[in-house]
């Protein structure tokens, strides 16, 4: 009873699958219909899956009467400066732990290992309190310490991998050839770890576009604050505006989404590599 | 032969013993500025925010800031939400990493096999893992909103409650909201890495049991399951901690209520450090979920032992 | 003063050796290969030539300028490596310049010396290509092409033809010996295969766990092995061995085996009753005529000849005849040792005798 059984099989494997997607799916739907509902329709058409007429005006008035292009160019400038500053580090970390075994090798890991654990919440009373008289409250500078701090372990981690994937062979013959370590490093290896970079740089910058506490504690200024802190300000003080709210939710949703769809194909691609190299 | 010959010699065995000192402190400069950077960002606060646990730190008063000794953990012992935050603690945690885990496992089963479009399902099955978590949190909270979100409706015509309100004013009914959106953010994760361990088991493996007679689900009870395990066993106990310290999405969900009902220990201690700006009765529950945090890693490891114990 | 000096040197990983007190003189211009199992230290001692690794005692002279704590640039060598270490992402041509451009030679000289290379190698017509569009022989050469360019004080190859197919592999061996008297530059070359050693080596130094066993040109190896290690890994099939009883008793120098007795042709210096290893290559064995009888246990035709396993005297023995014998499974053959062609080694496994 073969095909009866085949048959079976892939329609519950493509039923599944299905459900699946629209799980994943319907949430970010629903998102966007609301945030096109215009103001009239809202409640009297709440429950449908699509209004009767769509509109622009949550978003016209999200973009121009209130703050959201500056916390938009907040969390822009936070981001990109982490992803930036912490693929160097990481990447040179990465590239050290990779390539040299020295007696300070397992103390180091262990430690970036310790900070993956523990509750980084607890780190928002003395952070605060430390960097306040430093005048790195309420400054984006600030933001961009503390988040280059928390996602250097992950990213030396990450960083690590995809040059364990690079015979040590290549940097040899390039510093037989002539070229000191630091050169081999930049002219021969670098540019074969661009992907591996470019999903790092990706993963850092999502994590800090969606970071909220730490923004919370640390800023109490609409100046210098970053697109979730701003959301949830904008969702308290506009706590029955649904639309305007869900607006700027899908506002703030495109760039990760756009960035993740673009990498995503290598992340995985990295992430599975790895696991095959066992 | 002469002292000039000698005069070389030293100069180069000067020179050797510093070419000797790059050599081995090489690495270390590779790998410092992620250590410096730690070390100041994540350590000394760590420290600086341990002894906060035993000092008076409110920070509308300036005059606070004396030693208290033990009363903040005196205080915590008789702190009816902490103790309900702990119970909530293990539910959430639980819940969501069981959850997460095994629907996660089925996505990446599914997604192992060929099938058309499959590339383009599994950019659209992972997104959720792209959206920011206070947004996975406000999205969730508003589909759970009788007056914009379809599921209190939906829920009361499947009989699954008893009227259409909002299951997060409820607090016996409240968590569920932080759960269900931590497995739909969760999914792909645990899709991701279990898809990752799949394809790492060589297909030899299963050909040769078809040949020996063995199904697909025999298949996957002694090939699959036994292979996978080791990296099933790390990943959940890692994402167990990372759950357990995530305070986001209830913070952002519920803030913790209502009436504490959805407060676990990690958002309790948010709640006490920015609404109620008590820093060390804050400071004090997190020691206390670092101390309980690295008994879970005692176990653990011992737990690990053990097993590498019994298989040699 | 010779190309390459190398003195008492020893590596130690912790507290554990993996190589001890090594000397070697390699002479200007001369093929030197390490030959011996895997772990037996010749990669290492290789690559502390080449500045890899570091030198945890003894010294290492090329050229007579101590080069112990000099970086790899610095010390003037080439290396072809086992996986060849193509850079992916440049042409061959771009691979070929890479040395002469970190020196800043002209653009003129990285021409002049890039075609030099290509038209030695046959490399003329790929020059544009990546290597990833390469087959596994054109990358060995590639890398070869690599290290001509720079003319460097001598060539270092680690184990260069272990990942071709065999018929490659003899085309390549015979491409590398070319090459080498044509350009006449100093090499040392490391391989686990003892056929490149014997046909590629001026001198042949064998290594196992660490230890030099002889050093010596390929027929000293082959025709006086100092040492049971050497005996057995120089020539295939491999030298049969067996234990003996020496015995002076009989008025002549006599092996008493379990099954035969063997008189030798020379007296050495060796204690009455003495236990000695005594080893015959298969291809010195004489089958068809002979004083004892042995039986044939197996057959392998190479079409060159034919190795026969046989049982003498209740212990196994490999032939090896060129002639088409007409032998059968099962059947007794006459057999014979002949005295000027055994070795024999003492009980620490050392050469005894001529």
């Amino acid at each position: 009873m073969r095909k009866p059984h085949r048959i079976l099989y892939w329609s519950s494997h493509y039923l599944l699958i299905w459900l699946y997607v629209l799980f994943a799916l319907f949430p970010l739907f629903w998102l966007i219909k609301v945030a096109l509902t215009p103001n009239d329709l809202l409640y009297s058409e709440g429950i449908r899956l699509w209004p009767s007429r769509t509109s622009l005006e949550h978003f016209r008035f999200v973009l121009t009467h209130s703050e959201f292009p500056l916390f938009f160019r907040n969390s822009l400038i936070v981001s990109s400066s982490t992803a930036v500053s912490v693929t160097l580090i990481s990447g040179a970390c990465g590239y050290g732990l990779s390539r040299f075994s020295f007696r300070g090798r397992p103390l180091i890991v262990a430690l970036l290992l310790i900070t993956q654990m523990f509750p980084l919440v607890m780190l928002v009373a003395p952070m605060f309190r430390l960097l306040a008289p430093l005048g790195l409250t309420n400054s984006l500078t600030g933001l961009v310490i503390v988040y280059s701090a928390f996602n250097s372990p992950f990213a030396t981690f990450l960083m690590q991998s995809f040059f364990d994937a690079i015979p040590k062979e290549l940097e040899e013959a390039a510093m037989i050839d002539g070229a000191t370590r630091f050169g081999a490093f930049r002219r021969i290896i670098l540019p074969l770890t661009l992907p591996g970079i470019a999903a790092t740089g990706g993963f850092v910058f999502s994590a800090a576009w969606s970071e909220l506490l730490f923004a919370l504690m640390l800023n109490s200024s609409s100046r210098a604050s970053t697109f979730p802190v701003g959301l949830l300000s904008f969702v308290s003080k506009f706590s029955v505006d649904f639309g305007q709210m869900m607006a700027a939710g899908v506002l703030a949703l495109i760039p990760a989404c756009l960035f993740f769809l673009l990498i995503q194909r290598y992340l995985v691609r990295g992430l599975t590599a790895g696991a095959v190299k066992g | 032969m002469g002292t000039g010959d000698d005069q070389g010699e030293t100069e180069s065995e000067v020179s050797a013993f510093r070419r000797r000192l790059t050599n081995s402190a090489e690495p270390y400069l590779y790998t410092a500025p992620v250590l410096i950077l730690i070390v100041a960002v994540m350590l000394v606060p760590l420290s600086v925010g341990l002894s906060y646990a035993f000092r008076d730190i409110q920070l509308l008063d300036p005059f606070s800031g004396g030693f208290v000794g033990f009363e903040h953990f005196h205080e915590l012992k008789a702190d009816r939400s902490f103790r309900a935050a702990l119970l909530n603690t293990l539910i959430w945690t639980g819940a969501s990493v069981a959850l997460q885990f095994i629907f996660g496992l089925i996505l990446a089963l599914l997604l192992n096999r060929e099938f058309a479009g499959r590339r383009l399902v599994q950019a659209l099955v992972f997104l959720p893992w792209a959206v920011p978590t206070f947004l996975v949190g406000l999205d969730w909270a508003w589909l759970f909103n009788p007056v914009v979100g379809p599921l209190p409706g939906w829920m009361f015509a499947l009989k699954m409650t008893h009227d259409a309100n909002n299951l997060l004013a409820d607090p016996a009914t409240a968590l569920i909201g932080p759960i269900v959106a931590a497995i739909w953010w969760g999914i792909p994760f645990f899709a991701i890495t279990n898809l990752a361990a799949l394809q790492s088991i060589p297909k030899d493996l299963y050909e040769a049991a078809s040949i020996d007679g063995a199904g697909t689900f025999k298949q996957f009870r002694s090939i699959t399951l036994p292979l996978l395990a080791p990296t099933i066993a790390i990943t959940i106990l890692l994402r167990t901690i990372w759950i357990a310290n995530f305070a986001d999405l209830i913070v952002v969900m519920t803030n913790g209520g209502p009436a504490d009902s959805t407060q676990t220990v990690a958002s309790y201690i948010f709640t006490v450090a920015f609404r109620r700006l008590d820093f060390g009765y804050a400071s004090a529950i997190a020691a206390v979920l670092l101390l309980l945090l690295f008994l879970y890693a005692l176990a653990i490891l011992s737990v690990r032992r053990l097993f590498v114990q019994r298989q040699s | 003063m010779s190309a390459i000096d190398i003195t008492g040197v020893s590596k130690r990983y912790g507290t554990t050796a993996v190589l001890h007190d090594v000397t070697l003189a390699v002479a200007a211009r001369e093929f030197v290969v390490l030959v011996g199992p895997s772990g037996c230290g010749k990669s290492t001692l290789l690559r502390m030539i080449a500045g890899l690794e570091e030198v945890s005692a003894g010294e290492i002279r090329i050229g007579g300028r101590l080069v112990n704590d000099l970086p790899p640039k610095a010390r003037d060598i080439a290396m072809v490596f086992q996986s060849y270490a193509l850079y992916p992402h440049m042409s061959v041509a771009d691979n070929m310049a890479y040395s002469l451009r970190l020196r800043r030679t002209s653009r003129q000289g990285i021409e002049t010396a890039i075609n030099a290379a290509a038209a030695k190698l046959g490399l003329g017509s790929l020059l544009e290509r990546k290597p990833s569009a390469l087959s596994g022989g054109q990358r060995q050469r590639v890398a070869m092409g690599r290290a001509i360019v720079r003319r460097p004080k001598a060539f270092l190859f680690d184990e260069p033809l272990s990942n071709l197919d065999a018929r490659l592999r003899e085309h390549m061996r015979a491409e590398i010996k070319k090459l080498h008297l044509e350009l006449g530059a100093t090499s040392i070359y490391v391989t686990h295969d003892q056929i490149e050693a014997m046909t590629l080596a001026d001198r042949i130094v064998a290594m196992n766990g660490g230890y030099v066993q002889q050093v010596g040109s390929p027929l000293e190896l082959y025709d006086r092995p100092a040492n049971l290690f050497v005996a057995g890994f120089i020539g295939s099939p491999a030298m049969n061995m067996f234990p003996a009883l020496f015995s002076r008793r009989a008025g002549r120098p006599t092996l008493v085996h379990a099954g035969f007795a063997l008189s030798l042709d020379h007296d050495p210096p060796v204690a009455e009753g003495a236990v000695l290893t005594v080893g015959m290559r298969p291809e010195h064995i004489v089958l068809g005529a002979g004083p004892v009888q042995g039986v044939v246990n197996l057959l392998e035709p190479t079409g060159l000849g034919t190795i026969a396993h046989l049982t003498l005297a209740g212990t196994a023995f490999k032939a090896f005849s060129l002639a088409r014998l007409p032998l059968t499974i099962g059947a007794s053959v006459p057999i014979d040792l002949p005295a000027h062609r055994l070795h024999l080694f003492d009980a620490e496994g050392i050469r005894v005798g001529p």
